[in-house]
């Protein structure tokens, strides 16, 4: 339902004029907790464009802190009535424990290493109009899984889609016990994306690649960064995948994450938004349509 | 309700753990101790008393000893004190506690001791027993004065919920409490392997994206630690065992002769990590809730007499505290008032015998802590406790009587209800109609 309304604002956003008046008088708060630039922003041209009023919040400190304010923030927030809280939160479970404190909506922009699922719902639809379905594809989601919002959403949505999901890193950064999630597991690129249908690489942050997960930037890019050699190994018409920010050279050549026949990159910056007003629209309808009758 | 007085329990379910003992009777208390007690008692004729209470057949054991109490006082005022945790223990049928040393000051000190001794005095509600800290300020560098601190009343050493890592520290401290003949106890649980953790490692941990704490920390630990039992020798506990391994190295080295004990927490044997569900930050404990295979297994060390002792760990912490995510959430639960009814849960799932189950909170850590209380023995503190062994009942947090209400419990039906708590021979608690 999402991806079919999604659909349409792909339409509408690619129009001269963006904008429509379907949540003129709502107000939604992006409120962040953890830094971000494209999924605030996505988030806040998604709303634009449905007319909604935007108010961001970036509330970044010590984890102490953030934890500290969190419920009172939340009913802080609360009494300003919004209709729609988009949150980011770098705890884990922080957006629920959130959720269940205020009246209006809430849309999880991402908790910790639990879920982003947005991202999934994007990238999804980037899937979905590229090669016109889900089902039956195999989806190889590769790199630092363990500490990954992403990769846990994906999991979650590909399977639900009929999507077969592998996954793909060095064992320190893969999450424990991660084939009961019902995926397959390689630890080496070569096996993993064997007659694979789409590769989807995640970001290694850069605190954990010197030597506390992996030893060093040229080994991981060496193993487990993804270039024509390796993509040659998945099927010849793969597509590649990045939820960004990208680290070129580390996870991904640069070369091949610019290449417009492989990579779904910018597509799925763009579905982003498409998504996230889908989202907006279906969350408030019972409110619009409420406050209509 | 004099201390002088004599009180006379008739019509009890006597049961005593230390020597099996389960018989319809009587027990008299006089000044404060138990005179005597059995099935022949006021027999032939009504006793000449103070006061009768008549037990209508429940159950009448010694009072509770929980041997793993955070009190926080002195310095965590606002989360529990002796008072209020005295209020939870005596409608828990808890008649000593013994506090672990992580106040504010930390209990290294004889000074601190014996503000608590006189605080507990005072008050004249529950017994109140205290660790003293094994290295100074808990810090895992220097061993703090064992002698002194033994000499003031410190019934064993502990750094508390931290682990003392280092070997060469142990070792010393292992030597050096055999000069004193205290007993040492460890929080069994690899610091560095369990650095950041926040619950059990495996598949839920990676499902909530939570980072988890592998159960081999604990093995880790206590084998390391009975290695260095084998080389000193002394008395040597382990608190809160949860998993297979760990249980399985301490049975083998009960069977090799060292002289070493453990104990377990109720949640450890009845509940496992799933109760963390959406993000339970009142499920969060040190050491984590484990899998079902580690419950059972503690279950089945319970059931074969490799784990010795149950103790609460009892843990208050305020809403301030808890309501947070889970990350940023305190560690541990209350205790002190559900300690009985779960510990019956052994018996009423059939796990053990009535008195064996009841042996766990009452002789066992008597015995191993050197207490008095735990036994009906004339002559012993009228510590008791009489309970109403299948009255079931819901644990709802609201209604527990600690400052704090984290419990990890809240909504769960139990069976065994506290009718009457005992210390000294005065009731500190009576329910309606005891």
């Amino acid at each position: 339902m999402v991806l079919d309304a999604a659909d349409g604002y792909v339409e509408q956003s690619r129009r001269v004029d963006k904008t429509s008046d379907l949540m003129k008088g709502l107000t939604v708060i992006n409120l962040f907790f953890e830094n971000s630039t494209r999924t605030r922003t996505s988030f806040e041209a998604a709303a634009k464009r449905l007319g909604a009023d935007v108010i961001n919040m970036t509330v970044a400190s010590s984890s102490i802190k953030k934890g500290e304010t969190l419920i009172d923030t939340a009913m802080t927030l609360n009494a300003m009535h919004p209709d729609v809280l988009v949150v980011r939160h770098g705890n884990s479970g922080a957006v629920q424990l959130l959720s269940d404190k205020v009246d209006g909506a809430v849309i999880n922009a991402g908790d910790g290493r639990h879920e982003h699922p947005t991202q999934a719902l994007l990238d999804a639809l980037a899937i979905r109009r590229r090669v016109g379905k889900l089902s039956g594809l195999t989806v190889a989601i590769c790199g630092d899984i363990a500490h990954s919002r992403v990769a846990r959403s994906n999991i979650q949505l590909l399977q639900i889609m009929g999507a077969r999901v592998r996954l793909i890193a060095p064992p320190t950064l893969l999450p424990p016990k991660a084939e009961r999630f019902g995926v397959e597991v390689f630890t080496d690129m070569r096996g993993g994306l064997h007659d694979v249908d789409i590769v989807m690489m995640l970001r290694l942050q850069l605190e954990r690649m010197q030597g506390s997960f992996v030893p060093s930037v040229r080994e991981y890019f060496r193993y487990f960064g993804l270039d024509r050699e390796k993509l040659s190994y998945a099927k010849p018409d793969a597509l590649v995948m990045h939820p960004g920010p990208m680290n070129r050279g580390v996870e991904i050549d640069s070369e091949l994450a610019d290449d417009i026949d492989r990579s779904l990159i910018r597509d799925q910056v763009e579905m982003g938004v498409a998504v996230r007003m889908a989202c907006l629209d279906i969350l408030t309808r019972p409110l619009r349509e409420g406050g209509a009758a | 309700m004099s201390e002088e007085g004599r009180i006379a329990y008739l019509n009890a379910r006597l049961l005593d753990p230390a020597t099996g003992l389960d018989v319809t009777g009587a027990l008299l208390v006089e000044d404060g101790r138990i005179a005597d007690f059995g099935a022949h008692l006021f027999r032939t004729g009504a006793p000449s008393v103070n006061e009768v209470v008549d037990c209508k057949g429940k159950c009448l054991a010694p009072g509770l000893i929980d041997v793993r109490v955070q009190l926080r006082e002195p310095g965590e005022e606002h989360k529990e004190t002796i008072a209020s945790a005295s209020q939870a223990a005596s409608h828990g049928g808890v008649t000593t506690m013994v506090q672990l040393p992580n106040t504010s000051p930390v209990i290294d000190d004889v000074s601190v001791l014996e503000f608590i001794a006189r605080r507990s005095r005072e008050l004249k509600q529950t017994k109140v027993y205290c660790y003293g800290a094994l290295t100074k300020g808990l810090e895992g560098k220097e061993i703090s004065e064992i002698g002194l601190l033994t000499e003031a009343g410190a019934v064993a050493f502990t750094d508390s919920e931290r682990m003392l890592g280092d070997a060469k520290v142990l070792r010393r401290a292992m030597s050096y409490a055999r000069a004193f003949d205290a007993l040492l106890v460890q929080h069994p649980e690899d610091a560095s392997l369990a650095k950041g953790g926040v619950m059990n490692s495996g598949e839920l941990a990676s499902k909530l994206g939570l980072a988890g704490i592998p159960a081999v920390a604990e093995v880790i630990a206590i084998e390391r630690d009975l290695r260095l039992l084998a080389g000193t020798g002394g008395r040597y506990h382990f608190a809160h065992v949860t998993t297979a391994d760990g249980l399985e190295a301490i049975r083998r080295a009960k069977q090799a002769g060292l002289d070493v004990t453990c104990d377990t927490a109720p949640h450890y044997f009845a509940l496992n990590e799933l109760a963390i569900g959406d993000y339970r930050s009142f499920a969060k404990v040190s050491p984590p809730l484990r899998s079902e295979e580690d419950r059972q297994a503690v279950v089945a060390a319970l059931a074969d007499g490799t784990i010795d002792i149950v103790a609460s760990d009892h843990a208050p912490h305020d809403q301030d505290s808890k309501r947070l995510p889970f990350d940023d959430a305190a560690f541990g639960v209350v205790g002190l008032e559900t300690l009985l009814p779960l510990v019956l849960s052994l018996y009423h799932n059939e796990h053990l015998s009535l008195n064996d189950a009841l042996a766990l909170v009452t002789v066992r850590p008597a015995e191993r802590f050197r207490l008095p209380g735990g036994r009906l023995r004339r002559g012993a503190p009228a510590d008791l406790v009489l309970f109403d062994l299948d009255k079931a009942w819901r644990i709802e947090e609201d209604l527990l009587h600690s400052k704090s209400k984290n419990s990890a419990f809240g909504g769960r039906p139990v069976q065994g209800k506290v009718l009457r708590t005992v210390v000294d021979g005065r009731p500190l608690y009576a329910a309606a109609g005891y």
